[in-house]
């Protein structure tokens, strides 16, 4: 048999994205799904894909979830990797979360609360049965009732317990440098807790909940309570250099959360409840939650307590929660390895060569 | 102020063009490079040793510049984009026209040896006066270095930092639209 | 490529990236962290190497990108292709005719010259991480040199093997200090990194790493006394040019034990084929089954 070197990449990459595009696109006669119609209708997938690309931005979020047919990984890799093209100006001033306009606010800790529990939109009570009225061309649903706000201001949980002493509180603020940022300088260890926020808050929704909910099931965690978790838009704010006061720069849509953890008390400090915290773009409460049982967990050196589980060994958590480099990394394996796979099969074969001699001696 | 004189004309390029001409001495110490031709920057800098600054420092970089190199400083700060580092100890690259005590810049640490410092020396010129013998990483046989304007004794001043590594201060001597680079892994004799 | 600055990289992000470059050239071998950054190719596929020969490439540089030895595999003509598309550079798939080299998993066979840069794309540029997966106790590992444990992992396998099982990505010890992974490439390419003339980069983009070797540089592969570092290669010649010293791929040509071996090197054995080599052009069949009475189990045509 003749044999010619496999020729041709150009023109299989060309072909192959020809494909895809034709793919993307699908049967022609069904009509073309705009952004718009994404950004309204799929909204927490543009909201996780805005969380795990690290750019708030929903239009262009939209515009990922189409390129990438719905794959929410392809589609923040995307974001993630306009984003790095973008010109980083400053950061913003801490955001007052318990300024939020709260659309959604529950806890699990009291009955009721300034500002009282707001269910808002949540399919936490829906019954879960397939709704075929959806698989047809629906009307649109009566709109919501509506009502006046009860409080103007909801402060939050951890604050109404820090009144009493019984809850760590936020800690000094350390102004004496800026906060770390994973996209410009490398991880380093031991990791602030800035920059371990920042991890997970950029981390994939799906190594979050396992983590997190590992915690749960007695690897590394303390029992928790869900202090408060709510969601709602924030206001951004930043001081420019040149003005020397804080300017708004517009709204985020954030889901917090504040996960109460108990602490029994070390020869230092009295019996106090700690915290752990969860900030997410978008509505993501699952993913908040998640994040505020891992960094909770990855606390605990500062509790003394012993680090045994997954969840708490910061390097373990902090190397492999993005989800970007993870499917990078995975999906590389479909790369030619067959110079390295020749080299094992050449010392495979020498090595049974060898042995084999060895036997017959 | 000296802020008018003009920095690279063609940044991008001026810059990769700068940069490799270091790479290349880096990588081969005691080659002679040409970098910064057409760069007028404010005295006492040459353009080479300009072309060095503005091809690696930015706001993210910590310069410290020496007081013989004072009157450059608003034209570094400006087209640098850098706020100087007032500390040589803590700088990650230390601009000067005379040699100073290399163990009063940083060495880096064990476990970062990358964290010490870049010395950019201008000095009178290069390829002529003294000879420096170098060897080390970079060199098949050990090269000669001429260079005027460093102290009679550097050979000496530089042992205890070579004796560093992986630790130590590396070198960019920079002269007119010259340079030449000695990094930490260099051995120096009087040639 | 409109929109975009000269080969994609902000000058930043360039300045960072040659920052991080001169320092890892003046202490080989040593791996420097940088602020790798998120690019348009997915991590793994080569990103470090990118912001490498991004931050070094010029106008007037010549580049050339293998995968696995070749200028045509996919991921090698989707680099180039992103060179050419956003620094507008001439590329090439001739080996001497460039300047810059972008490699995956090969060293070309020609002798690199003074004037070239090779840039190698690392998965993994710590040799210690099947050792320790900690990288904060492997950064400390380096810092005191404290690499016996990597000289008892190579003597297991000399007691349990007779010989090193290792055969990519075999560590090596750079300018007698630093232990380096040279990235996956065979050890039978470990050789033609001591002393080479050309400058070597190493770019690992997701694990936010850059490492040196610059020219003229010992580097040694692990071995010792009594065993000796030996390479492997397949024992045939190129049936394509009859090269009987490059390095080869096992091409299966058949169902039934058929095998072709050719260089790896594409451009090498173009040339040579060029320059009047001819292989045999012809597959090989399985001889005997390994293990079998008759020894041995090699290929005959």
């Amino acid at each position: 048999m003749a044999y010619v070197a496999v020729k041709g990449g150009e023109r299989a990459i060309d072909n192959a994205h020809a494909w895809l595009a034709e793919e993307r696109r699908g049967d022609p006669s069904v009509p073309e799904v705009c952004v718009a119609q994404i950004g309204a209708q799929l909204g927490r997938a543009v909201d996780r894909v805005m969380a795990e690309g690290s750019l708030y931005d929903p239009e262009l979020a939209a515009v990922a979830v189409k390129q990438s047919q719905g794959d929410l990984i392809e589609a923040a890799f995307l974001l993630r990797a306009y984003r790095t093209t973008l010109p980083r100006f400053g950061y913003s001033t801490p955001l007052d979360t318990a300024a939020m306009r709260v659309r959604r606010r529950v806890s699990a800790v009291y009955k009721d609360l300034p500002g009282g529990q707001v269910l808002g939109p949540t399919y936490d009570y829906t019954h879960r049965l397939l709704d075929f009225a959806l698989a047809a061309d629906g009307t649109p649903p009566p709109p919501a009732p509506r009502a006046e706000a009860e409080a103007a201001t909801m402060p939050r949980v951890s604050d109404i317990l820090r009144g009493e002493d019984l809850i760590e509180g936020d800690g000094p603020r350390e102004t004496d440098r800026e906060p770390t940022d994973l996209t410009r300088e490398p991880l380093g260890f031991p990791a602030s807790r800035d920059a371990r926020l920042q991890a997970l808050a950029r981390g994939d929704e799906g190594f979050l909940l396992a983590m997190g909910y590992s915690t749960q099931r007695g690897w590394g965690g303390s029992h928790p309570f869900v202090g408060e978790v709510r969601l709602g838009e924030v206001a951004v704010e930043i001081v420019p250099p040149e003005l020397g006061f804080a300017i708004d720069i517009g709204d985020v849509t954030l889901t917090e959360c504040q996960m109460i953890n108990q602490f029994k008390g070390s020869k230092t400090k009295p019996p106090q409840f700690t915290r752990g915290y969860g900030l997410v773009f978008g509505h993501a409460e699952r993913k908040a939650m998640g994040m505020a049982l891992v960094d909770r967990a990855m606390r605990h050196d500062e509790f003394g307590e012993e680090a045994t589980a997954p969840a708490q060994n910061v390097e373990f958590i902090l190397y492999h929660s993005d989800n970007i480099e993870g499917t990078g990394f995975v999906e590389h394996l479909k790369l030619p390895h067959y110079v390295d796979f020749q080299s094992e099969l050449e010392t495979i074969r020498r090595m049974r060569r060898e042995a084999e001699v060895a036997l017959h001696e | 102020m000296n802020i008018d004189l003009p920095g690279f004309a063609d940044p991008v390029a001026q810059a990769q063009s700068s940069f490799r001409a270091l790479l290349d001495a880096m990588a081969r110490p005691g080659t002679i490079r040409a970098a910064g031709a057409g760069l007028m920057p404010p005295s006492p800098l040459d353009p080479a040793t300009a072309a060095v600054l503005l091809t690696l420092i930015d706001g993210d970089a910590r310069l410290h510049i020496a007081a013989d190199c004072a009157p450059a400083r608003d034209w570094l700060v400006f087209h640098c984009g850098t706020m100087p580092c007032p500390d040589p100890a803590t700088a990650g690259f230390v601009v000067a026209t005379a040699l100073p005590d290399l163990a009063t810049l940083s060495a880096g640490s064990d476990e970062a040896p990358e964290s010490s410092a870049t010395l950019v020396l201008q000095v009178a010129a290069l390829g002529t006066g003294t000879k420096w013998r170098l060897a080390g990483p970079g060199l098949k046989e050990p090269a000669i270095l001429r260079v005027t304007g460093l102290p009679d004794d550097f050979a000496a001043r530089w042992a205890p930092n070579h004796a560093l590594f992986p630790r130590g201060v590396d070198l960019v001597l920079c002269a007119g639209t010259a340079l030449a680079a000695v990094p930490r892994t260099v051995a120096i004799t009087e040639g | 490529m409109n929109g975009y600055n000269f080969a994609y990289l902000d000058e930043q992000t360039k300045r960072m990236i040659r920052r991080a470059l001169l320092k890892a050239v003046a202490i080989p071998g040593h791996q420097v962290p940088f602020g790798s950054r998120e690019m348009p190719l997915p991590y793994g596929w080569g990103t470090g190497g990118i912001q490498v020969t991004a931050s070094v490439l010029g106008a007037d540089d010549t580049l050339k990108v293998i995968d696995q030895g070749a200028d045509d595999t996919t991921n090698a003509v989707s680099i180039r292709r992103f060179f050419a598309r956003t620094a507008g550079v001439a590329t090439t798939t001739d080996t001497e005719q460039a300047t810059i080299i972008q490699t995956r998993h090969r060293i070309p066979e020609k002798k690199l010259r003074e004037d070239q840069i090779i840039v190698y794309q690392v998965p993994q540029p710590e040799p210690l991480f099947k050792l320790e997966s900690s990288r904060a106790e492997t950064r400390r590992m380096h810092a005191l040199a404290e690499y016996g444990a990597m000289h008892v992992r190579l003597y297991e396998d000399i007691t349990r093997f007779g010989q090193v099982a290792i055969s990519y990505d075999y560590p090596v010890m750079v300018g007698g200090r630093f232990l380096m992974a040279p990235s996956p490439i065979p050890a039978f390419d470990n050789p033609k990194m001591h002393m080479m003339p050309a400058l070597q980069l190493f770019g690992a983009g997701r694990e936010k790493r850059i490492y040196a070797i610059p020219p003229y540089t010992e580097v040694r592969s692990l071995d010792f006394e009594d065993h000796p570092f030996r390479t492997t290669r397949a024992p045939h010649r190129c049936a394509l040019c009859n090269a009987d010293n490059s390095y080869l791929d096992e091409v299966v040509t058949d169902d039934r034990g058929g095998r072709m071996f050719v260089c790896s090197d594409t451009d090498h054995c173009e040339t040579r084929q060029e320059a009047g080599h001819a292989g045999t052009g012809e597959a090989l069949v399985r001889e005997a089954p390994v293990g079998s009475a008759a020894r041995g189990g090699g290929m005959k045509p």
